[in-house]
């Protein structure tokens, strides 16, 4: 069997199987649907290119094969060709590069009303934490964290007073509502992520990273840690609950306080001074 | 100076000849300007040791950086059978812990990138190479190139080393990333990352002094005529990719320094205030995201210093078996060299999601796709040199049109993870494993396989088989395009690099019967490796003689008076060259190729153009 027969198959099934893959990529379930945009512009435009380019090399194998008599042609280079050939890969790639910025500096540009959830990871495991009525975060530093704080809030900051403290590894997120992740990290790099919401973004010990995303399918999701962390990497999941306004008003009702924290741990301390005297 | 030198005997010898050269025509066609420098004096082993151990001689040493580099490299493949184990069928291997995976993981990455590819294309092909296809009888510092070996075998050995010590060798990915990689909580976060840091430090030592010796040689030892635009592109190539290396290669080796200093003295380069089991640690004020640029600024280098050698060497094969000049050369050489300058500029693109300020994704997702257009170049320029040529399907073409789908397979993926909104939702996925394995591991193995097959005549002699060739291409390009093309699909259903298990999360369990297939297809690919092994060892013994230049090639490596050549490579005389390396099938000519030392008196009713 001529070898161009197996290289064709082989693009050929390249092809089929893009079109018939069962694997592929979950619902988007956020406002990222023009991330998947742009990656099927580029399976047609790259796509594209990669078949032209290996069925013209196919081509040439079957009409260009060895033969005693015949004799190459003999060109060293040829101006023209090679300028349209360079003008037209540069509009192709500027093809691609374009929308990607205009999307990226969407991702990058957080819209104002975005709710902000401070997203706490460690060795190996999430918690989260959201602002109260007024609708900010209390500052953080990684060495107040103990066991009447757990997310290392500073006392004397007032924004921190009514922060609503998640510690589980499960969010609820309401529908529709813009959320501006902001990623800490207390140990090494981790990174929130979860497939269906489509963004990214490493956690980093050190500083605040932050990403948004808008939640537009109700639903339970899995969040995966997407950068390596140490041995408990693959174990290290977590879950996004994304619900319709009322349910998530209701879910909100239960969470504890910073404050309803700081006077419970203050009503046990006195509680067990009463026992010691007794 | 020159003067002086003209009056050297050999140089008179030279020059007269060139003069009186020529079969009739006007001998001043033929005119090469005289030696600049006079002949180099080398040191001639004269026992086992001198001859084969501490060797001086560069082919000795590039054949003695092959055969190491492709020991790493199956240590590096048998890791591989094992981390595809535990994906395809956990729990069969009963010994693997998520410990032993990650080292497994990281031990595979570091050993393929760097002691495999990296020392192979340099060390391996560059020592062989360079000197006979610049017309030099040997590196210019012979005694440096033998140290740079033994830097390497010890470099290797401390590598192999931590594989023996208390915690294991690191398991913090081969891209080292602080914190993690020092602290507990990670494998091997104790002796082992300090002897990885270590090893890396004397890689890049002993790299230097081989560098050193290549750019040299290359710029000072070519021989009369050859001047740089008449260099085999594979020469380009390498000199290239060490220009490369030797710039990308310091910010290695400060970071393994920076980070040896922040485990062993408790420095804070890349270490932030840190907590971990309830205790604040004694860091505080480093940048984790400092090394992951130091690292980049290599790493994203290292690509092309793989990729680089590559192209050079797939040009010419490509040409040689084709029987046709490699279309656009000059475009080319400048497409080589413009990749090398882009490939400083680009290192943040593997960081989009790494928490670096955001505003830098748009600088480096236009740099990375300004780079595309003359990776492209080079593509069109190697399918354009089949077009209209008298291509012969042997094994080492097999290899080239191998090389060129997977290439392009590969490098079409990284149009995807470097625009930088496409990257967000792949990165840390399976996709980046597929994409990087089918471009700089799959497709420079390509062309490694199809260099061996085609210098194997000139090493050693004689042919290797050609059926066996035949088998071990076809089962290692279909079982490698079949691990790595379906492996994209992984990350597109989020599947994240990384893990030992997956457990029964929803979009991936969907995938367990092909991370069955991909790991089947993973076995056979790396038997198949074993089918070469077996080739060399038969050919040694009964392989067909190969004669001088059996390819019928033009460059100078084949031209040397005696096959495999000797030490000092060219008798008493060095080549003197009158063109460039690809005069194939020139009209009028006689035969189907013009030597590079073939004189023009001798081809003046030819149709040559380019001299």
């Amino acid at each position: 069997m001529h070898p161009g027969i197996i290289f064709f198959l082989v693009i050929l099934g390249s092809v089929l199987f893009h079109i018939f893959t069962p694997w592929y990529w979950t619902d988007v379930a956020s406002n990222w649907g023009g991330m998947d945009d742009t990656i099927t512009l580029t399976f047609w435009v790259g796509g594209g290119v990669f078949v032209a380019v290996c069925l013209f090399m196919v081509y040439c194998v079957f009409k260009f094969s060895y033969k005693e008599d015949r004799k190459a042609e003999y060109k060293p280079e040829d101006k023209k060709l090679e300028k349209i050939l360079t003008w037209a890969t540069t509009l192709g790639v500027i093809a691609l590069l374009a929308p990607g910025l205009v999307i990226w500096n969407q991702y990058i540009t957080v819209p104002k009303n975005a709710l902000q959830i401070d997203v706490m990871a460690w060795q190996w495991g999430w918690q989260y934490r959201l602002p109260g009525k007024d609708g900010k975060l209390g500052t953080t530093q990684i060495t107040n964290i103990n066991e009447n704080n757990p997310f290392g809030i500073n006392l004397d900051d007032p924004y921190g007073k009514d922060d609503v403290m998640v510690q589980t590894d499960v969010l609820n997120l309401e529908n529709n509502k813009p959320v501006k992740i902001l990623l800490r990290s207390v140990d090494v790099l981790h990174n929130w992520y979860v497939p269906q919401f489509r963004a990214k973004m490493d956690a980093v010990p050190g500083i605040v990273t932050y990403y948004w995303f808008e939640p537009n399918k109700t639903g339970e999701y899995e969040v995966l840690c997407a950068e390596y962390c140490g041995v408990g990497h693959y174990a290290m999941r977590g879950r996004v609950i994304v619900q319709d306004n009322q349910d998530y008003e209701n879910w909100m009702q239960e969470q504890e306080t910073f404050s309803d924290l700081v006077a419970k741990q203050k009503a046990l301390e006195v509680e067990k001074t009463k026992l010691a005297k007794k | 100076m020159s003067e002086d030198f003209n009056d050297n005997k050999t140089i008179q010898a030279q020059s007269s000849e060139t003069i009186s050269g020529g079969s009739g025509a006007s001998p001043d066609m033929d005119y090469v300007r005289p030696a600049e420098v006079g002949d180099q004096d080398l040191y001639h082993g004269h026992s086992f040791i001198t001859k084969w151990i501490f060797c001086q001689d560069a082919k000795v040493i590039g054949v003695q950086y092959f055969l190491l580099a492709t020991f790493t490299g199956i240590i590096g493949l048998i890791l591989s059978w094992l981390m595809r184990l535990q994906l395809g069928f956990p729990g069969a291997a009963g010994f693997m812990t998520a410990e032993h995976y990650y080292q497994f993981v990281t031990m595979h990455g570091m050993i393929m990138v760097v002691y495999f590819l990296t020392a192979l294309f340099l060390g391996g092909f560059g020592n062989y190479l360079i000197p006979l296809m610049v017309g030099a009888r040997d590196m210019v510092f012979p005694y440096l190139n033998m140290v740079s070996f033994w830097m390497f075998f010890i470099a290797v050995g401390v590598l192999l080393a931590s594989f023996f010590v208390p915690g294991g060798p690191t398991g913090a990915g081969w891209t080292l990333y602080p914190p993690q990689t020092i602290l507990e909580g990670t494998p091997g976060s104790g002796m082992g990352i300090l002897l990885m840091c270590l090893s890396l430090i004397l890689f890049v030592a002993g790299f230097t002094m081989g560098g050193l010796n290549y750019l040299i040689t290359v710029l000072q030892a070519r021989t009369r005529g050859m001047t740089l635009m008449r260099m085999p592109l594979t020469v380009w190539g390498i000199f290239t990719a060490t220009v490369l290396a030797m710039l990308a290669f310091p910010a290695l080796l400060v970071g393994a320094l920076m980070m040896s200093l922040d485990k062993v003295l408790g420095t804070s380069f890349f270490m932030p205030t840190i907590l971990k089991a309830g205790e604040v640690l004694e860091y505080g004020g480093g940048s984790p995201i400092l090394f992951q640029h130091l690292f980049w600024f290599f790493g994203h280098p290292e690509v092309y210093i793989v990729a680089l050698p590559a192209f050079g060497i797939i040009s010419d094969l490509i040409s040689v078996h084709s029987r046709k000049n490699i279309f656009g050369y000059r475009m080319m050489v400048w497409a080589i060299v413009g990749i090398g300058g882009l490939s400083f500029f680009v290192w943040a693109h593997h960081m989009y999601v790494s928490g670096m300020n955001p505003w830098f994704g748009f600088f480096f997702a236009t740099t990375t796709l300004i780079i595309a257009v003359p990776t492209a170049m080079k593509v069109y320029n190697w399918i354009l040199t089949l077009w209209r040529g008298n291509i012969r399907m042997n094994t080492v073409m097999l290899w080239c049109l191998g090389f060129i789908v997977t290439f392009v397979n590969g490098g079409i993926t990284g149009i995807f993870l470097g625009n930088v909104t496409v990257d967000v939702p792949l990165s840390d996925t399976y996709f980046v494993i597929a994409h990087f394995h089918m471009v700089m591991g799959i497709a420079p193995l390509m062309v490694i396989m199809g260099a061996v097959y085609h210098w194997f005549p000139l090493v050693a002699g004689r042919f290797l088989d050609e059926k066996l060739g035949k088998w071990h291409f076809w089962t290692t390009f279909l079982g490698a395009y079949s691990i790595y093309f379906p492996m994209h699909y992984l990350g597109f259903i989020g599947v994240p690099r990384r893990y030992f298990e997956m457990y029964d999360s929803p979009y991936v369990t969907s995938a367990t019967g092909m991370n069955e297939f991909i790991s089947l297809a993973a076995f056979l690919v790396g038997a198949a490796q074993f089918i070469l092994i077996f080739n060399i060892i038969k050919t040694l013994k009964t392989g067909k003689p190969a004669g001088s230049n059996p390819w019928k090639a033009c460059s100078l490596e084949w031209l040397t008076p005696t096959v495999p050549p000797e030490h000092g490579n060219w008798g008493d005389r060095l080549p003197v060259v009158h063109r460039w390396a690809y005069d194939y099938s020139v009209p009028g000519a006689k035969e189907d190729f013009i030597t590079q030392t073939t004189p023009p008196s001798e081809v003046a009713d030819t149709g040559v153009e380019k001299t």
